[in-house]
């Protein structure tokens, strides 16, 4: 049998690889086969039969194994029954008619099928605008209904699934997509068909309800309005919305949105963003993305304690003033000290931080990167390069995940390498507990918490299983996280995952090298650009004239403690945090819907994200601010994007090569996805405003041995603290969307079941948990997968844990009320 | 009701007519009455016989002998030695030929009446059904014996092939052939599934064989394994069935204690091994791809073929998957051979049938009986006639989703290929018989309500289109009816028939198709006159009950 197989549909020929089914080669030859069930991401399910379509196949002479010819041609024969394109696989001179009148008359029944039972609240409908039902009735469908209206499907209309995800009985056309999502993409069967027949539906069986991270997705591509999200509920009409291409600014995947804005009389006639979408990027996130991109991806930059004008303090009030004189304030006050500091975090563009450091060039000042995650100088040497996709990855690769509870923190992730597993590839998951990750992993290595550094050096040694894995593996990926460490374990680990990279030759090409799981966006552009982050912050505070913090919130995080004597902070910010609180000169700037900019991903790819609102206030973007600044200090920089873009590649050589004009470029991604007809990928947008660009490899020959050693290890008797990452957090990004509270929920420490019985604590203990100074109540939950002597303490849940540490615990007495 | 003696059928179809039938059906009137035999004889008219050359057609009962072309001077000989002496006259039998069309069966029967004839059922009621012991005395594992040591794989499909057995689960696949796609296959693993799934209305055949014989399905299934190249053996049998599940279990047990189960079956290379599933009680279980769903732990839903089961069936492998009476038939044709199978039944359908009757007939149980019977025999035969005197008005056969067969076609032989020309199907085996007070319309709102609830949901015509035909129905019961209905009833059969992703939604519409093929002006009685004939629908909705006042 040939790899590739020629067929004509709609007397349009087209060659595809063999195997493929036929709805999916008629879209490579823009023939659009109505479809309701499949998706080409979730396979055939062959339910709704609304791709009825006529096959014909090649009548084949015995004798000779070759087609019998008539006039020449070969002689077709046509099925008796109209087939399913969407289960009917390809075949060698098959012929397809999906425009015949038998096909036309199939698609037109199962239409008018679907139809008398489906209620006509489209004006009232979410999907009215982009339903797949809906174009195609328009297309298709009979002008009247001839059944009887009396006798319609009646169910109940606003189902909660659970608090994110609403749905309608009525619309449901039990198509199954999202069924099929949950389980086969996802991986969380948390929802699925109850009943039989007409009565079928949809329920979840997870507690809280449809208890997935993924769950926003299956909104997407329902082909009605079933499945609506609580976000979006009844916000804006399709049409009203205008979109913009972003890039989502939660984690380092780096994942491809689109946000959907309006102008609306509820927001005071403001422009705001009502959605935000996935746009389809088959490199970094396919179609989808995660809930904490959705629904807490923009709520923060529409928060009513935006910064929106320039204030310095004067007698311990903040006044507002002109940015003219806030520019010359802060020119002074850099140039005047000895050695300014310049602290930023990672939640800041490429370009912003370009300026910034070029500012301080000028000034020669410090640049100190604001994370509690070390190993970026090795990420930049090692880390993935241009022509790397996960999606490549699959027999013979291995992907190893340590120190990382990838799913809660970085879930696209999660599910790339969950896909890649699926495909063959060999997944080792590297963790002190258990995660979801596990499930699909073919080994399992379990460390106790402080032995991270000694576990990776161990396997790099020639002996080891899987050093020779790594050896004998095609492509090799490491992708290294914080649970437990601080900085400086994180830099050991990345430095003992780099030199099995290293010497097992898996590093400066393609589909190989160290990805760091960053908590923010940009992490990695910062590290390529140079900034560091320093040990211990506090030191820093004690004796810095003057600090420049942009885009960190370092008092509020507990980072440092301000004393009496404190530096002159110049505050660059989006919201009123604490910092801003304590600051001498308040900066307003723009969030990342109002400007323009890049992100480079943890994947080392750099993405643009285009305006899409208005900005607040008088806020200005950070790289503008830079440069007005830098003006005062008459050193020129550039103010647009774009050019800041072509000073960066110039000056930084991993960037070289790169500009908006690059990152912008766009190739026919497969599936073909297409707004203007919605049945075939869903509501996701296409994306015709750029694939990004993955940075070059750095040309490194020597790397630096691997210092630093690992976190505390537990001690008989005594109880550790250790930070873990939790993806819905009370970080200020995601508190600000006030869907997720009920999913944010109270800090929650767990230990195993038999420490608990040790100290006395049951279940669902209230605790007062001191540590390093700070002190918080907690809910104590007790599970048997957390190893004993562990105390897990999730970061950005109000208790500042950088690494791990000693707990004080003690049982929060009961008010006795009289 | 009087019994007869003999019964006489005349032909009366046009062809006939003309040839002067009703001349010769009158005269068999007076010859019968100028012998005063009037009591013991019953004369009536038989439908087209497909049969023009030997029309007009005369056919006398019980012994089914055919006589054409009669004309009238040979009617006074007929009754005198047939009728009264009891001598069948050879000169005026019609003529043998090449048998086909719908006479075709009655050659092969010349001069005899079909007696029961028990190939599946002869150990039923015999034989301790929980001692392996009994069974084996009874000829049983003597098949298996003959398979293993003296055939190849080969052979044993040859034979059944031979044989021509088709599937007895109602579609009447050749089981030969189909054993020999999953022969075929090239696979380290392979699995033979016998569907006892039975839960078509009023069928209960394969029960009986299971609680009766369950051991010769046990046999018949390790056959199989050899004859396909499977070790692994799944029972899915119907949930109700508790009895037969346990004797099942038992039978598996006893086999093994035996070696006749397990590795090395009668100390040969071969291995087999058999699991007892039990359904939950979805009718959809018993398609076949469901069946193998359900089996694999998933919901009852029919898969989209191709591929067929004998390709990708149970886990993706190639899964031969037979019904209990299928099975039950195999042991005694590699027994006594394919030839052997062929004398009973008719050339297109060998071999014997079970049959479940019910309904208005004075006698309603199991009867095996080879292929090519008529429904009239069925009725008066074995049914021993109407109850009450009443007339024969329609028979559905095979179940909720068996065809609606009105009187006329009763003469119709019940095989495979005789019904599908006549546009109706056999099905599983069940026989409900009606009489004239039987409202067609009602009948089919019974069976559409069964569908509306049983229809899995999977695929949009059959979830949708099942209830739709309930609801025009229940619109026309309750006196609603408009003529539009009809048409759309018309619209609804052909679509679910054509676009329905399994038999169950293709199915679904048979019996409102032929109640609208058959009985049509009964339907437009309802719609037009708003007056059931039968008297059996309400032609009002329900009034609703007022709520109860405290």
């Amino acid at each position: 049998m040939t790899d590739r197989v020629t067929l004509t549909i709609d007397g349009k020929q087209v060659t595809v690889p063999a195997g493929m089914l036929v709805v999916d080669a008629a879209k490579k030859v823009a023939v659009h086969i109505p479809i309701f069930c499949y998706h080409p991401k979730l396979g055939s399910a062959a339910m709704c039969r609304q791709c009825l379509v006529e096959v014909g196949r090649p009548i084949i002479d015995h004798a000779t194994g070759h087609p019998e010819l008539e006039d020449g041609f070969p002689r077709i024969q046509f099925s008796a029954k109209l087939e399913t394109a969407c289960t009917t696989l390809v075949s060698e001179g098959m012929v397809v008619l999906t425009q015949s009148e038998r096909a036309r008359k199939g698609q037109k029944e199962v239409l008018e099928f679907l139809l008398t039972s489906h209620p006509l609240d489209c004006p009232i409908c979410d999907k009215g605008g982009e339903c797949p039902l809906q174009n195609l009735t328009m297309a298709h469908g009979p002008g009247k209904s001839r059944f009887l209206f009396d006798e319609k499907h009646h169910a109940e209309k606003q189902v909660p699934l659970g608090e994110l995800i609403f749905l309608d009985r009525e619309r449901c056309i039990q198509c199954g997509r999202c069924v099929r999502f949950q389980e086969n993409v996802a991986g969380e069967p948390v929802i699925g068909f109850y009943q039989r027949g007409r009565s079928m539906d949809i329920v979840s069986f997870s507690e809280p309800g449809f208890d997935s991270v993924f769950s926003g997705n299956t909104t997407d591509i329902c082909p009605v309005g079933a499945l609506t999200t609580a976000d979006f509920r009844f916000g804006a009409r399709p049409w009203e919305l205008m979109a913009a291409a972003s890039i989502c600014s939660q984690c380092a995947v780096g994942c491809n949105t689109t946000l959907n804005t309006r102008r609306e009389a509820r927001s005071d006639g403001q422009i705001v963003v009502k959605r935000v979408m996935p746009r389809q990027n088959e490199q970094v996130n396919e179609l989808w993305i995660c809930d904490k991109g959705r629904f807490a991806g923009y709520h923060y930059t529409e928060r009513d304690d935006r910064l929106l004008k320039p204030q310095v303090r004067r007698d311990d009030k903040f006044r507002s003033v002109s940015w003219d004189a806030a520019f010359l304030q802060a020119a002074e006050k850099l140039q005047d000290a000895e050695k300014p500091v310049f602290l930023v975090s990672g939640r800041l563009s490429n370009e912003d931080l370009f300026n910034l450091l070029q500012l301080a060039d000028g000034l020669g000042a410090e640049t100190l990167l604001y994370t509690n995650m070390g190993g970026g100088d090795l990420t930049g040497m090692v880390g993935l390069t241009s022509g790397s996709n996960l999606a490549d990855l699959g027999l013979g690769d291995v992907i190893l995940v340590v120190a990382s509870d990838l799913q809660e923190e970085a879930p696209l992730w999660w599910l790339r390498i969950k896909q890649a597993a699926e495909r063959g590839a060999m997944l080792i998951v590297v963790n002190p507990r258990e995660t979801k990750l596990e499930k699909h992993a073919d080994y399992v290595v379990r460390y106790a918490y402080g032995d991270e550094i000694k576990t990776i050096q161990d396997m790099n040694k020639a002996t080891h299983k899987i050093h020779k894995v790594f050896a004998k593996a095609a492509n090799a990926v490491i992708f290294y996280g914080s649970e437990g460490l601080g900085l400086e374990g994180s830099s050991g680990l990345a430095g003992a995952c780099t030199s099995l990279l290293v010497d097992t030759g898996h590093y400066a090409r393609p589909n190989n090298g160290l990805v760091g799981v960053w908590q923010r966006a940009n992490d990695q552009g910062a590290w390529e650009l140079g900034f560091r982050p320093v040990k211990d912050l506090q030191v820093i505070f004690d004796k810095s004239e003057v600090v420049y913090i942009v885009g960190a919130d370092p008092v509020g995080d507990g980072a440092v403690r301000l004393k009496k004597r404190k530096p002159f902070m110049i505050v660059q910010e989006l919201l009123s945090t604490d910092t801003v609180g304590h600051a001498d000169l308040v900066l307003p700037a723009r969030a990342f819907t109002e400007r323009e900019g890049t992100y480079t991903s943890g994947e080392r790819r750099v993405q643009r994200f285009y305006q899409a609102v208005p900005p607040r206030g008088e806020s200005r973007p950070d790289y503008e601010i830079v440069a007005e600044i830098a003006a005062r200090l008459d050193t020129a920089l550039e103010r647009e994007p774009g050019l800041v873009m072509d000073q960066l590649a110039e000056h930084i050589p991993a960037f070289g090569g790169i500009s908006y004009l690059k990152v912008s470029e766009v190739v026919e991604q497969w599936p073909v996805i297409n707004r203007s007809e919605l049945f075939y990928g869903g509501a996701v947008y296409e994306n015709t405003q750029g694939l990004g660009m993955q940075l070059r490899p750095a040309p490194v020959t020597s790397f630096p041995v691997s210092k630093g050693k690992g976190g505390l290890r537990p001690k008989e008797g005594l109880l550790l603290a250790v930070p873990v990452n939790k993806l819905y957090d009370q970080g200020l990004t995601v508190l600000s969307a006030p869907l997720l509270r009920e999913r944010i929920g109270e800090l929650k420490v767990c230990m195993n079941p038999d420490e608990a019985d040790r100290l006395g604590f049951e279940n669902g203990a209230r605790l007062r948990i001191g540590l390093n100074g700070n002190n918080a109540k907690a809910l104590l939950v007790v599970d048997p997968t957390v190893p004993s002597g562990i105390l897990l303490v999730p970061r950005s849940m109000g208790l500042p844990i950088f690494e791990a540490g000693m707990p004080v615990l003690s049982k929060v007495r009961k008010k006795v009320t009289g | 009701m009087n019994f007869s003696r003999s019964m006489v059928l005349v032909s009366s179809d046009p062809e006939s007519v003309r040839r002067g039938a009703d001349e010769i059906y009158a005269l068999f009137e007076k010859e019968i009455a100028a012998r005063d035999m009037e009591g013991e004889i019953s004369i009536s008219r038989l439908t087209d016989t497909g049969r023009p050359d030997a029309a007009p057609i005369v056919v006398i009962y019980p012994e089914a002998v055919v006589y054409g072309p009669v004309n009238a001077e040979n009617v006074k000989e007929i009754v005198e030695e047939h009728l009264y002496k009891g001598r069948v006259a050879e000169h005026l039998l019609a003529p043998t030929r090449e048998l086909s069309g719908r006479i075709g069966w009655l050659k092969t029967r010349k001069g005899t009446l079909p007696a029961e004839k028990r190939i599946v059922l002869r150990r039923a009621g015999r034989i301790d059904p929980e001692n392996i012991e009994e069974y084996i005395a009874e000829d049983g594992y003597q098949a298996l014996a003959k398979a293993l040591t003296g055939m190849k794989a080969t052979e044993v499909i040859d034979v059944l092939k031979e044989s021509g057995l088709q599937g007895r689960g109602g579609a009447g696949f050749p089981t030969g052939l189909k054993w020999s796609f999953v022969a075929g296959t090239q696979s380290e693993k392979k699995y033979v599934v016998c569907n006892a799934d039975e839960s078509e209305p009023g069928t209960f055949k394969d029960r009986v064989i299971l609680e009766g014989d369950p051991l010769a399905i046990i046999e018949a299934m390790t056959i199989a394994g050899y004859a396909v190249g499977a070790d692994e053996g799944f029972v899915y049998v119907r949930g109700e069935y508790k009895l037969a599940q346990n004797r099942l279990e038992n039978a598996v047990k006893q086999a093994r204690e035996y070696g006749l189960l397990g590795k090395n079956i009668m100390d040969t290379a071969f291995s087999f091994d058999i699991h007892i599933h039990s359904g939950a009680g979805a009718y959809i279980c018993g398609e076949e791809t469901a069946l193998l769903e359900s089996i694999e732990g998933k919901r009852g839903e029919p898969r989209s073929r191709p591929p067929y089961p004998t390709t990708e069936g149970l886990w993706g492998k190639p899964t031969l998957v037979n019904n209990v009476e299928t099975l039950a038939n195999v042991p005694p044709i590699l027994l006594n051979g394919g030839q052997w199978y062929r004398q009973f039944g008719t050339p297109s359908s060998p071999g014997t049938k079970v049959y479940t009757i019910l309904g208005n007939v004075n006698f309603t149980g199991l009867i095996e009986v080879p292929m090519g019977i008529t429904l009239r025999e069925v009725v008066n035969i074995y049914g021993q006639g109407m109850k009450d005197g009443a007339t024969f008005k329609l028979a559905q056969t095979g179940g909720s989703s068996g065809s609606v067969i009105p009187a006329s076609l009763q003469d119709t032989p019940m095989d495979f290929e005789s019904f599908r020309k006549a546009g109706v199907s056999l099905g599983s085996g069940a026989l409900l018989i009606c009489d004239e007070n039987t409202c067609v319309v009602d009948l089919a709102l019974v069976l559409q309500k069964f569908f509306k609830f049983e229809s899995c949901g999977k695929c949009t015509p059959c979830r949708v289109g099942t209830g739709r035909i309930h609801e025009i129905l229940t619109g026309i019961v309750e006196g609603r009816g408009t003529l539009k209905d009809m048409e759309n009833l018309d619209y609804l059969v052909d679509s679910l028939t054509r676009i329905s992703n399994c038999g169950l939604g293709q199915t679904a519409s048979v019996p409102i198709n032929d109640v609208l093929k058959y009985f049509r002006p009964e339907l437009e009685a309802h719609i037009k006159l708003g007056v059931c004939p039968c008297g059996v629908c309400p032609m009002s909705a329900p009034v609703k009950e007022p709520a109860a006042v405290a």
